[in-house]
């Protein structure tokens, strides 16, 4: 006990008090809002929260369609592969971070090949060829690619406790494919959809490496904000009232999560 | 129903497809006898060469060893605790404190634990303050499992061991540590992979000075692509390979003593 109340001075309570205490650059003394008023004043600032936020519903949604039929299959698989098939996603998520946005910069680079076949194709049409490499496409794709393991584990495990006897009741009952999947899998799987997405929301949230490392030099996001306020400009009241915004963000976020998952749970 | 589970293996398929491939090209090209990463030119150990060569990155990589060993010890001792005493004390508010830190944006808390070093310990950056800075995101982790093992297990065991006259500290060397040893290993492999693999909250907290592995990988990346990236990169994922192998090995040996 006593050592996670020592933890937290390092995380939390380190942040609370402090960002209102003004650095050298800032010398008057005690507490201020100008940071606060600062961020609100430019529209700069709202508009990467608001940018960093489409980014992430984007990757939560194509998380979901993706994660779907891999995680469904997996489920519906006879007991001996699921684990397999589970550790063969899990595996290339455990390689280095960095790593894997790295080959995305092999394949979405000027010279792969991915590149000379889309131009190519988009030369047959008589349209102007596209950069994939630092572009919010090349942001996106990452995201997904980093995150889509997150969506897949607690939708499978959730999918994977479904009785199917419920399906062959639905068939037996006179409904089709869709019709089975739409009103019987789909409504239950819903707790595991939100915590998946809760889980892939988050982080994408405050993600910097991606952006920094795939974007162009407009696709910043709040990750990235926050960090040249740190290590670049140094401002750090006003980088700490970014990380607070971001915090507030995080934390309504998955209280909605959690409650959009609770009423669902009940019928799971 | 046939046909429909077709569409899905298909799917599916893609999608492991879309998984591996990326690292799949990292993995080929480091053996590509070219500068650019762009077509396959022939097969050659250069990179591997002058990687061993490249004095940095073999500092780097031992700092990051040293680091991620150091941290993952720290975060095993005192994750158990925190997972026992979360287990022990039902108190609402304990595991919400362990678990915040995981569920927040790693930025969060590696500008956090920033301000804290420098604000509030007046500390200079370096080896030490990542060491601390690991330990801090690792033990939530370790905590997790634990706890989640305790919460799996019959606390009248405790109790018969009290009944038949241990003291707590035997009750806990005999009876609470063994139960919870496969916990205990797979949180220190975990720590240690996270350790090893974190890029943000080192990116926060290194400071200036002794090179880090995944910074080092960063700047490179940044600043120039060789495709000595893709070595380094090979190597790790090697690496990473290897313990997993290990971590499943070891915890599918415990699981089955414990079954006899």
């Amino acid at each position: 006990m006593i050592l996670t109340s020592f933890r937290l001075p390092g995380e939390f309570g380190g942040l609370a008090p402090l960002y209102i205490l003004p650095d050298k650059a800032n010398t008057d003394s005690g507490l201020t809002i100008e940071t606060y008023q600062f961020f609100f004043s430019d529209f700069i600032y709202v508009e990467v929260f608001l940018k960093s936020f489409a980014v992430a519903i984007f990757t939560t949604i194509i998380c979901i369609t993706l994660a779907y039929p891999l995680a469904l299959l997996i489920a519906r698989s006879p007991r001996k592969f699921r684990n397999l098939m589970i550790m063969l996603v899990v595996l290339p998520f455990a390689s280095n971070f960095l790593i894997r946005i790295y080959a995305w910069m092999i394949i979405l680079g000027p010279e792969s090949a991915l590149s000379h076949i889309i131009n190519s194709t988009l030369a047959f049409f008589d349209i102007a060829p596209v950069t994939l490499l630092f572009s919010p496409f090349a942001v996106l794709i990452a995201m997904i690619y980093v995150h889509l393991p997150f969506m897949i584990l607690p939708l499978y495990t959730n999918l994977e406790k479904h009785d199917p006897i419920l399906l062959d009741a639905a068939q037996d009952l006179g409904a089709n494919a869709w019709q089975r999947f739409w009103y019987v899998t789909w409504p239950q799987s819903l707790p595991g959809i939100f915590s998946g997405s809760a889980l892939v929301f988050v982080p994408v949230l405050g993600m910097f490496a991606i952006p920094d490392i795939l974007g162009g030099t407009g696709d910043i996001m709040i990750g990235n904000l926050i960090k040249d306020q740190f290590l670049g400009t140094r401002d750090w009241p006003f980088g700490a009232t970014l990380s607070i915004m971001l915090t507030l963000a995080v934390l309504s976020i998955t209280g909605l999560f959690s409650w959009f998952a609770r009423p669902a749970g009940k019928f799971a | 129903m046939q046909r429909r589970m077709t569409t899905l293996w298909i799917v599916s398929i893609l999608i492991y497809a879309f998984l591996y491939i990326p690292l799949i090209v990292v993995v080929v090209f480091s053996f590509n006898n070219s500068k650019l990463n762009a077509e396959w030119v022939g097969f050659t150990l250069h990179w591997y060469q002058t990687l061993f060569h490249n004095h940095e990155m073999l500092l780097a990589a031992r700092n990051s060893l040293i680091i991620a060993i150091s941290a993952s010890t720290l975060a095993t001792l005192l994750g158990t605790m925190a997972g026992l005493a979360i287990h022990r004390y039902k108190l609402k508010v304990l595991p919400i404190l362990a678990f915040t830190p995981v569920a927040m944006p790693e930025i969060l808390l590696g500008v956090s634990l920033l301000l804290f070093f420098l604000q509030v310990l007046n500390m200079t950056l370096g080896m030490f303050s990542i060491i601390i800075a690991h330990t801090t995101f690792c033990i939530g982790f370790v905590a997790i499992i634990v706890r989640a093992r305790l919460q799996g297990m019959d606390d009248l065991i405790f109790e018969a061991a009290r009944d038949l006259g241990a003291t707590p500290w035997q009750t806990f060397y005999h009876v609470t540590l063994p139960l919870i040893r496969p916990a205990i290993i797979a949180g220190a492999l975990m720590s240690f992979t996270l350790s090893i693999d974190d890029f943000v909250i080192t990116f926060f907290t290194k400071g200036v000075g002794e090179p880090i592995l995944p910074i080092q990988i960063y700047t490179m990346i940044k600043v120039a692509i060789t495709p000595e990236v893709n070595a380094v990169s090979t190597l790790l994922m090697l690496l990473t390979l290897t313990l997993i192998i290990v971590a499943t090995r070891f915890d599918t040996s415990v699981l089955r003593s414990e079954s006899k």
